[in-house]
């Protein structure tokens, strides 16, 4: 009884420890990886007033990932599942933040303000039809998405009327590259505002412990007084949100909207740097720090692949690679294991442990 | 002993037959109206047949992927295996070497390495299966592109005959405007996919694996208590499903005969869909495994009416999306309605029907 006590207070105290132990170790792994293949990876060089370098590049190219990771975290943890529609959701949006800003007139910083806002507002119906479906039909997230996932881009190509329209204007490759005078890249700042508004609003609202125990159990929940069909449907509007931002961001870096390749595929990496994050594909405690850490880490490895001139055909193989080799480290009987290890270290009874440890995981499921 | 019969009550359907059945009458009213609106080519059997000429190999794929998912697990990496596999195929028969055979083992062993590393990973580490088998995809995709970047068409003789090869059944066909008979005609990889069909339906109907299967997907803490190896049943069921990935390759490329980095893309999404159509939910626990067909085969019609009802290439996958949303809340309300007897959807009070509260369906 009391040793299951102890394992038990062992496992969360490692929860704890490991919800941003694995993604930060990755990160120094990966810098350490860097650094010895060239020792200068962490300078940065002034070009016109603005830092550029490889830091500032895996900030900038990760801006839409972060952004969709965010989202992601929060629909994983309150509805169980993943949106794997995100691409095309942005894609719409991006869609409609085109049209409306190409078909303005004169391009003026308000049209580039209304545009967004109305992909906002596209943004929200497109969560409003996701969570109808999750919490009202109870359909599984990802087959919900799918619908959008198979539909999205024709949708976005009906809205662009022909292929690709081009975005050349000031404002928007500004916002998609530097604001003369501000010495970091524009999306780079967009993300941190971002990030911002979602620390303040986790901050000082009770969204985190809501979406926290709705993840956890509904049934419970909604004994308790929380409905979990408001708040699986509100984690749906907030990705909407997340969907829209990131096609902004998107569609403003590229210059015009290609509605076929636009954020193709996202959300595999977005679900990764979830799962990366030390965030449960399965809902319940979700740690938004721990995703961001884990798209830039995403981005890093991307980045590092390319500079450590691995050919292009083989860059998947090796990031697969990567992927299994940091799940495995993770995975909780290796985790547990280690702890186990950890611990009798610790108390000067190492050789106990490799005599029981081989029954006891197998007992323990 | 007929006294007895008659008073046994009767038992409802289960929620997989439920399933299985909304999914085949649709699938028939589906065929129907395809009959009614093009009697011209869908009155043809051989267009029937050619149904399941051109894609075998996913059908095949969603019988391993329904295991996966009847234990309450996913499979993301098939259509890119399928694609490695192709390509392997493809370059083994072009050497020196190569030989039907070979080509046949090294497609199932493919499979099976897929299978068994994914199987581990995630029944003995209890790694989430999602990020496993997305692994599984990037891996197979870059071995793919690092084989070969090129399309390749194989010209061995013994192959290209096997490829050519069709099974003519002359008591089945129809007239052409000559009044010229003309017999239906199937790919040797139809007769695979019958075959796996009632092999996979008296796997996961009778054996006791399949059994083992239901009860981890339905509840994985029952079926421990009840003394099932549920490691063991999701290991073997990934096991499965990367065999069924590689059987799909060589069909694959039995059919078109050449290798190519595009084969089998986006096949696992197709899947997935195509099973959720048949009634097998992502939860787990719940599905006939004959739902898969029969699902592939209605996304498969409704592709074939919209291509035949000339709708504009890029609003064919907005179509089927608008089918495939219709078809969940379809699901979705009828499992609904069998819940608890009571129409239980978060619908607001002025929506509710009235006729439907306290009936049971």
């Amino acid at each position: 009884m009391q040793r299951s006590e102890i394992h038990l207070g062992l496992k969360a105290h490692l929860y704890h420890l490991s919800n941003l132990f694995l993604p930060l170790s990755v990160l120094v792994l990966l810098i350490v990886i860097n650094l010895i293949k060239g020792a200068d990876y962490f300078s940065f060089t002034m070009v016109k007033g603005v830092f550029y370098g490889n830091i500032p590049n895996i900030l900038y190219g990760a801006s839409e990932l972060v952004i969709l990771s965010i989202g992601m975290t929060l629909v994983t943890a309150a509805s169980r599942g993943q949106d794997i529609g995100i691409g095309e959701a942005a894609t719409i949006t991006s869609a409609v933040f085109v049209w409306f800003a190409l078909n303005a007139g004169e391009v003026t910083l308000l049209t580039i303000v209304a545009a967004f806002l109305l992909s906002c507002v596209v943004g929200l119906v497109i969560g409003v039809f996701n969570g109808t479906l999750v919490s009202i039909f109870r359909v599984q997230p990802m087959v919900a998405t799918l619908i959008l996932f198979i539909g999205g881009r024709s949708i976005a190509f009906m809205i662009d009327g022909k292929l690709s329209p081009i975005l050349a204007n000031d404002i928007s490759n500004q916002i998609g590259t530097v604001i003369p005078g501000v010495p970091i890249q524009t999306p780079i700042i967009l993300t941190v505002v971002f990030i911002a508004i979602v620390a303040v609003v986790l901050k000082t609202t009770n969204l985190r412990l809501y979406i926290e125990s709705v993840g956890i159990n509904p049934d419970a929940a909604r004994l308790n007084g929380i409905n979990p069909k408001k708040i699986i449907f509100l984690t749906f509007l907030i990705m909407g949100i997340c969907t829209a931002v990131a096609g902004f961001i998107a569609v403003n870096k590229a210059g015009r909207h290609d509605s076929v390749n636009l954020l193709k595929f996202i959300m595999m990496d977005a679900i990764l740097a979830v799962a990366i994050g030390g965030n449960k594909l399965s809902g319940g405690k979700f740690s938004i720090t721990g995703s961001i850490i884990g798209a830039y880490t995403i981005e890093m490895l991307n980045r590092t692949l390319l500079r450590l001139e691995i050919e292009t055909e083989t860059i998947k193989a090796f990031k697969a690679v990567f992927i299994i080799i940091l799940m495995v480290v993770g995975s909780p009987v290796v985790r547990v294991f280690a702890g186990k290890v950890i611990n009798r270290v610790r108390t000067g009874r190492f050789r106990s442990v490799l005599k029981r440890s081989a029954p006891k995981s197998t007992k323990e499921e | 002993m007929e006294s007895l019969n008659a008073t046994k009550p009767k038992t409802r359907l289960s929620n997989s037959n439920l399933l299985f059945l909304i999914a085949a009458v649709i699938f028939v009213l589906m065929y129907l109206l395809a009959i009614i609106s093009f009697p011209g080519s869908f009155m043809q059997f051989q267009t029937f047949f050619d149904l399941f000429n051109l894609n075998a190999p996913l059908i095949i794929m969603t019988l391993g992927l329904c295991v996966v998912m009847i234990v309450g697990g996913i499979d993301i990496s098939i259509g890119a295996q399928c694609g490695l596999v192709t390509m392997a195929c493809a370059m083994l028969l072009e050497s020196k070497m190569g030989s039907i055979w070979g080509a046949l083992l090294l497609a199932l062993g493919i499979g099976i390495a897929f299978g068994l590393l994914h199987g581990y990973l995630i029944a003995y580490l209890e790694i989430q299966p999602f990020i496993i088998t997305l692994a599984g995809l990037f891996l197979a995709q870059g071995l793919l592109t690092t084989l070969h970047k090129d399309p390749i068409n194989v010209t061995m003789p013994a192959f290209v005959a096997l490829r050519d090869f069709k099974i003519t059944i002359p008591w089945l066909g129809t007239q052409n405007r000559l009044g010229v008979f003309i017999p239906c005609q199937i790919k040797p990889g139809v007769i695979v996919v019958v075959v796996l069909v009632v092999l996979f339906a008296a796997l996961m109907k009778w054996s006791r694996f399949g059994r083992n299967v239901y009860a981890v997907g339905g509840n994985i803490q029952s079926a421990r208590m009840l003394g099932i190896n549920v490691k063991r049943t999701i290991f073997f069921s990934y096991v499965i499903c990367g065999l069924t990935a590689g059987i799909a390759g060589f069909v694959f490329i039995m059919t078109t005969g050449a290798g190519n980095i595009g084969n089998g893309a986006l096949f696992e999404i197709k899947a997935i869909a195509s099973n959720v159509i048949g009634g097998i939910l992502l939860n787990g626990g719940v599905g006939n495994l004959l739902g898969a067909p029969i699902g592939t085969l209605t996304l498969l019609v409704i592709n074939e009416l919209i291509r035949a009802a000339g709708v504009q290439s890029n609003f064919q996958a907005m179509v089927s999306g608008l089918l495939l949303y219709l078809f969940i809340v379809l699901q979705s309300l009828v499992m609904s309605l069998r819940g608890g007897g009571e129409f239980r959807i978060a619908l607001p009070p002025w929506l509710r029907l009235p006729w439907l509260k306290g009936k049971r369906l």
